[in-house]
């Protein structure tokens, strides 16, 4: 026994040390790595943040970007449009992506508009309304006309699909119809496009309102949905091209500083005409040729 | 450790080392509690120092954006849904063991149970999107808006059946044979024999399925999510859209900032309350069962 306990002794320093080692080495490559990455920012890698609707966008600008430049990584993160707002201030990312019109108290940051993206209301395709008046969307949305007939349509109850907060899609409605998130009486609440589309898709009695490119493609591509006009304005990239959707929002990059180098020559990229075709893709409307 | 010392199979080097070892992933396994305990509590605190814990039950409506943060017909939200789909699914899975068990011919019980555990190892996601698609639709023609409570019980009974039809089945397998045999020889019909005899056996395996089941039924967010319509309401009947907690911070997490951020926070630490309360409360009721 006290053999044993002498020659078990060192063994159970260096089982403890191992195990000492094993909660430091859990730790060591982690900030190893942030370092490297950090270090990978000045020779060549750019973080950009923010909206979920211009990550798409950008990342298939990046993919281009890097095929162009083999020794640049472009690397894209959503989290909405705050979010590319808050990295792109604390220096978290290099570019922030933004996709509506800079607020004034953002005036302190460096924005550069890419493309533009309209946001549309949507109804089923089978629902007999063709257009429905501005008062009439506010009175819908508020709760205050709650059956289709009272708006034109056949003797059914209307499903108001609305947008979770903070997305920038709710913005801009909200901000174009003059409405607060509270005044809003919802039957259904979403969290992006896709799950927009396919909610409307679903049931011929609801409205509901998404990012035209998106309603676009899905409408082309069997979605049973109706995109409708605002006044007497069609819902298309073409209108939104020409600037004359009202409801249509501008997507931007931002920085904090004036951009040099890396981001400076990448934002030059997104907004040069060598990528409109990437814009069109995407069903986002290029700036003006 | 000094027990340990006198165990006689501390003799060898390599039980000291296994010794070690096991102490070394318990105490990894336990840290990882703690440290999300401990990460929630600190990201959760901001909006309890700022906001104030009674704020969560007292204000008007869930509306961050407009520094309102009522939490209340969220929990509702969450209790309506688990609750119903336990309650569902608790028979469901049960009957059905007994039946694979003790009624089908077991070619059938066979398969049955192949299918079960195929049940149990579909995606969340992939019922999310079966229900958004279409049971949504379905109830929606019947009581419109469609997205509702009841596609949220639906989808979350169909989710934890398997787990609690899979522990049921597995615990009514583990019955000693003798129990059964006793039974036939005081020549008790098959059904008397079950409740009786089986059904108390085997309650302590019965009870654990249905906690499981519970546990994955509060926790579930990407299926909810697309079918139960998210508003923040508390329901007024089955056919109303609800929000649950975790729903809640699934959709706004990404877009949330500071005591908006803090408040999602709070709610992960309501369910992580949740998730503790019942596992409490199982504990002693199971506890309570086997030494009665």
């Amino acid at each position: 026994m006290n053999i044993c306990r002498v020659l078990c002794r060192p063994k159970k320093y260096a089982l403890l040390v191992a195990l000492v080692m094993i909660t430091v080495f859990t730790d060591v490559p982690a900030s190893a790595e942030d370092q490297r990455t950090a270090s990978n920012q000045l020779n060549g890698k750019l973080v950009v943040t923010g909206s979920s609707t211009v990550a798409p966008l950008i990342a298939e600008m990046g993919k281009q970007f890097e095929s162009l430049h083999s020794n640049v990584r472009i690397d894209v993160q959503t989290g909405g449009s705050s979010r590319g707002i808050a990295d792109a201030r604390q220096g978290l990312a290099d570019i922030g992506m933004v996709s509506r019109a800079m607020k004034d108290d953002e005036r302190d940051l460096q924005a550069f508009p890419v493309a533009h993206d309209g946001v549309c209301i949507i109804l089923h395709r089978e629902n007999p309304v063709q257009a429905l008046a501005d008062e009439q969307i506010v009175a819908i949305y508020t709760g205050k006309v709650t059956n289709w007939k009272a708006a034109g349509g056949t003797d059914a109850p209307i499903t108001v699909v609305n947008k979770a907060d903070g997305r920038s899609t709710l913005e801009v409605f909200l901000q174009y119809f003059k409405l607060r998130a509270s005044d809003v009486k919802a039957h259904v609440v979403i969290g992006d496009n896709e799950q927009g589309v396919k909610t409307v898709a679903g049931n011929r009695t609801a409205i509901g309102y998404v990012s035209i490119g998106t309603a676009e493609y899905d409408a082309t591509h069997g979605a049973p949905i109706r995109l409708l006009p605002i006044g007497e304005v069609p819902a298309s990239s073409e209108s939104v091209r020409k600037g004359v959707f009202p409801l249509s929002r501008p997507l931007h990059l931002v920085t904090k500083t004036s951009p040099s180098g890396l981001a400076k020559s990448f934002i030059e990229y997104a907004q040069s005409k060598a990528v409109h075709d990437l814009i069109r893709q995407q069903y986002f409307v290029p700036l003006a040729d | 450790m000094t027990s340990s010392d006198n165990n006689i199979l501390s003799r060898w080097p390599t039980d000291r080392l296994l010794l070690w070892l096991l102490r070394g992933t318990a105490a990894i396994a336990g840290s990882i509690v703690l440290l999300i305990v401990l990460f929630l509590v600190l990201d959760a605190l901001p909006a309890l120092q700022h906001i104030g814990i009674a704020r969560f039950f007292t204000d008007p409506s869930w509306h961050p954006a407009e520094h309102f943060y009522n939490l209340t017909p969220m929990l509702w939200g969450t209790l309506f849904a688990t609750i119903g789909a336990v309650l569902v699914a608790t028979p469901l899975g049960i009957l059905s063991a007994v039946f694979c068990q003790y009624y089908a011919p077991p070619a059938l019980g066979r398969l049955y149970r192949k299918l079960i555990e195929l049940l149990a190892g579909i995606p969340s996601v992939v019922y999310g999107f079966w229900g958004l698609v279409v049971l949504v639709p379905l109830i929606g023609a019947i009581h419109p808006p469609g997205p509702s409570l009841l596609a949220g019980i639906v989808i979350l009974t169909i989710m934890i059946l398997p787990t609690i039809a899979l522990m049921a089945d597995a615990s009514l397998a583990s019955i000693p044979p003798q129990y059964l045999r006793g039974a036939a020889a005081l020549g008790l019909p098959r059904w008397a024999t079950i409740r009786g005899v089986v059904f108390p056996a085997a309650k302590s395996g019965l009870f654990t399925g249905v906690i499981l089941g519970t546990g994955r039924a509060i926790g579930e967010t990407m299926a909810i999510l697309m079918v139960c319509g998210n508003v923040v309401q508390a329901p007024q009947s089955l056919f109303d859209p609800v929000r649950t907690l975790t729903a809640n911070i699934a959709l706004e997490m990404a877009y949330a900032l500071g005591n908006h951020r803090a408040a999602l926070f709070v709610s992960g630490l309501f369910l992580m309350g949740m998730i503790a309360a019942l596992v409490g409360a199982a504990d002693r009721i199971s506890r309570e069962k086997i030494y009665a």
